[in-house]
């Protein structure tokens, strides 16, 4: 009795949250007299890839996905390259007004960061960096330091002390010991991270929408918005479905692939059990 | 739990360690290691090391032994160059080692929590100093060899520390200082995270393993029973300064102060603040006399520790009798607590630890106070008066 509860539970939750996700996976498959057809169809009884095939063939998708992917590559890089040391130094060495520089990082995170937006538009203006990946890169590595450096300082913080001066006694310097010892432990919160500014870059929307006017320089949110049908009047849900599916899918690959690391306690076995 | 069983055993040797050549070439610089008005100071109202002069020769073990805060940690870590003294120098053999990074001093150190690096197997865990110092391969894979069959981590080699159990991180601990063939070996309560049984097992491994190193050892602990056993001398560390720096038995039977006094042994001496009068102290309703001092102070305190109180023989010429109101049985002796008689304010508390086949008679007693095993100190300075010479 209560294992038909649980799994009913468990069933509605599922349900609950997947089932737009549902919808788009299955209309992303209908054919069009299937998609309006009234009254609705929910579970179509023939498919079709026409959709996919279209998206490639009628527009450049690949680009699309290969501007998405490195404008989404290099901010997770460059923010965890930038963030990891930050994080290090507020966690380890303690600089004077270490407090002062948190709360401001806190407050950073706080900020809306549509906000900025009139701001940023102005600056990339003024640089002439419009329709160049350098526009979007900057902002969204900016956007996701403060996050960054507030999980990996917290992390870098349990790391036991004692492995840093048995590192210095074996004779390891401050960079071998950042890159042969910390560092292999650190790659379950790098990950997590890292996931996260990845996800953020390849889903932002409104300032790759401003910044990037250009057909080959736009990423796929940008892209999947502005599919357009063959008139004013027509709706492409197919393709839309589409789009989106192909663009979520990197994401979702990405997240299953690195979940074990995420999961991992690297740390296990550290110091005493 | 197939894992608990072979952790109780650390594995028996089939040579005594002391038996085995000592890993060092001949050729190998013996050093002694030095420590001159050591000082460290964070800010004026954290100084965890006041003033610390020490010296520990090839073949000591130095056992720094003290309350939690008392700056022993400290001191260990200042030797092993994990911070900056203050104030002072520290000297290895002549060579002034002071500023000198950790990595460059070639001293080993076995840390409490084990600190074994967690993504490497043990067998990379031991040779990850000597691949830093661009050891030849050959010789580091001769290494491990010895310091695992020395220490019984041949089946171990290969996992990673979150697979073993907390006696065989231990193990890897002291093996990861051992093949490092140091100068001088740092162990802070090396065994501290260990349960009651295997402690006592490994702390008697170590004796013979560091004795075995011929080198200069430093070992830092809270538990005055480690100290005891393993030391050849022990610094009793309070406040910031050495209190008593002594071979073991010494510090045990002349303790210098009323901290060191109060602080080794166990159970703890009975340290009684007494009046004096004439040449007298007054215990309860009973007078013992005072040792031959310069000038009698008008309180003093005695010690006396409670395996030398014993029930009074007929010709014992110090006695005090007392009411028994406690009796703990610790197995091999029984700990009586007994209150001194006292006319007027609050009775006096005396512990003697007897044998079991000790009675006495309806909670009264007669207890003896050997002359030869009181100790007296100044109830100002706590230094110690008068203590007999002979142990």
């Amino acid at each position: 009795m209560k294992n038909i509860l649980l799994w009913g539970a468990i069933a509605f939750v599922v349900a609950f949250c997947l089932a737009p996700v549902m919808w788009q996976i299955l209309t992303s498959f209908k054919f069009n007299q299937d998609i309006a057809a009234v009254p609705t169809v929910y579970f179509p009884t023939r498919i079709t890839l026409n959709h996919y095939i279209e998206l490639f063939n009628r527009r450049p998708f690949w680009n699309y996905i290969l501007n998405s992917a490195f404008v989404s590559i290099v901010s997770t890089a460059l923010s965890l390259a930038l963030g990891a040391p930050a994080a290090y130094t507020l966690a380890r060495l303690r600089p004077r007004g270490s407090r002062l520089i948190l709360a401001g990082i806190l407050m950073v995170t706080l900020f809306p960061g549509i906000l900025l937006f009139f701001g940023l538009l102005e600056i990339i203006q003024r640089l002439h960096l419009g329709n160049n990946y350098l526009a979007l890169i900057i902002p969204y590595t900016a956007i996701n330091l403060p996050l960054t450096i507030l999980v990996l300082r917290s992390f870098f913080e349990q790391l036991p002390k004692d492995l840093e001066d048995a590192a210095r006694v074996d004779g390891y310097n401050t960079l071998q010991m950042l890159l042969q010892i910390l560092l292999p432990m650190t790659i379950p919160a790098l990950v997590t991270t890292g996931i996260l500014t990845f996800i953020f870059a390849w889903n932002e929307f409104i300032f790759a929408l401003t910044f990037m006017t250009r057909e080959d320089m736009k990423t796929i949110p940008v892209a999947a918005a502005q599919l357009g049908g063959a008139s004013v009047f027509e709706i492409p849900y197919g393709s839309i479905a589409a789009a989106t599916i192909v663009g979520t899918l990197p994401l979702v690959l990405l997240v299953l692939f690195f979940q074990r690391k995420i999961i991992q306690g690297l740390t296990a076995g550290a110091v005493k059990g | 739990m197939g894992e608990k069983k072979n952790y109780l055993i650390f594995p028996s040797p089939p040579t005594p360690y002391s038996l085995l050549p000592t890993p060092h070439s001949p050729l190998k610089i013996m050093a002694k290691l030095e420590l001159k008005n050591i000082n460290k100071t964070y800010n004026p109202k954290i100084i965890p090391v006041k003033d610390v002069s020490l010296t520990v020769d090839d073949h000591e073990f130095l056992t720094l032994l003290g309350p939690s805060g008392c700056g022993k940690s400290t001191t260990l870590r200042m030797i092993a160059g994990l911070e900056e003294p203050t104030h002072g120098r520290i000297l290895l053999g002549n060579e002034d080692i002071t500023f000198k990074r950790p990595g460059d001093r070639n001293m080993a150190m076995v840390f409490q929590s084990y600190a074994l690096y967690p993504h490497m197997t043990v067998s990379e865990n031991l040779a990850s100093g000597l691949k830093l110092k661009k050891t030849p391969r050959i010789e580091i894979q001769q290494r491990i060899t010895e310091v695992s069959q020395l220490l019984g981590l041949d089946d171990l080699l290969y996992r990673k520390p979150g697979q073993l159990s907390g006696g065989q991180r231990q193990r890897v601990a002291v093996g990861r200082a051992l093949v490092r063939r140091a100068q001088v070996y740092l162990l802070d309560e090396p065994l501290s995270n260990l349960d009651a049984l295997l402690r006592e097992r490994v702390r008697a491994d170590i004796k013979q393993i560091f004795a075995a190193q011929k080198v200069p050892v430093v070992y830092v602990t809270h538990d005055q029973t480690e100290a005891m056993t393993l030391s050849t001398k022990v610094a009793v560390l309070n406040n910031g300064y050495i209190q008593q720096l002594d071979p073991p038995e010494h510090i045990y039977n002349h303790p210098a102060n009323l901290f060191v006094a109060g602080f080794v042994g166990s159970p703890q001496m009975n340290l009684l603040t007494l009046t004096c009068q004439e040449h007298d102290a007054i215990l309860g309703n009973f007078r013992v006399k005072l040792p031959d001092l310069p000038t009698v102070p008008p309180q003093i305190v005695l010690g006396i520790r409670p395996e030398h109180v014993h029930i009074a023989q007929p010709d014992d010429p110090q006695t005090i009798q007392g009411r028994v109101y406690l009796v703990e049985n610790l197995g091999m002796y029984n700990l009586v607590s007994v209150h001194v008689a006292r006319s007027g304010s609050e009775p006096l508390s005396v512990r003697a630890l007897l044998s079991p086949d000790q009675n006495w008679s309806d909670g009264e007693i007669t207890l003896a106070l050997p002359p030869q095993n009181i100790h007296w100190y100044d109830i100002n300075s706590g230094d110690t008066l008068y203590s007999h010479s002979h142990s």
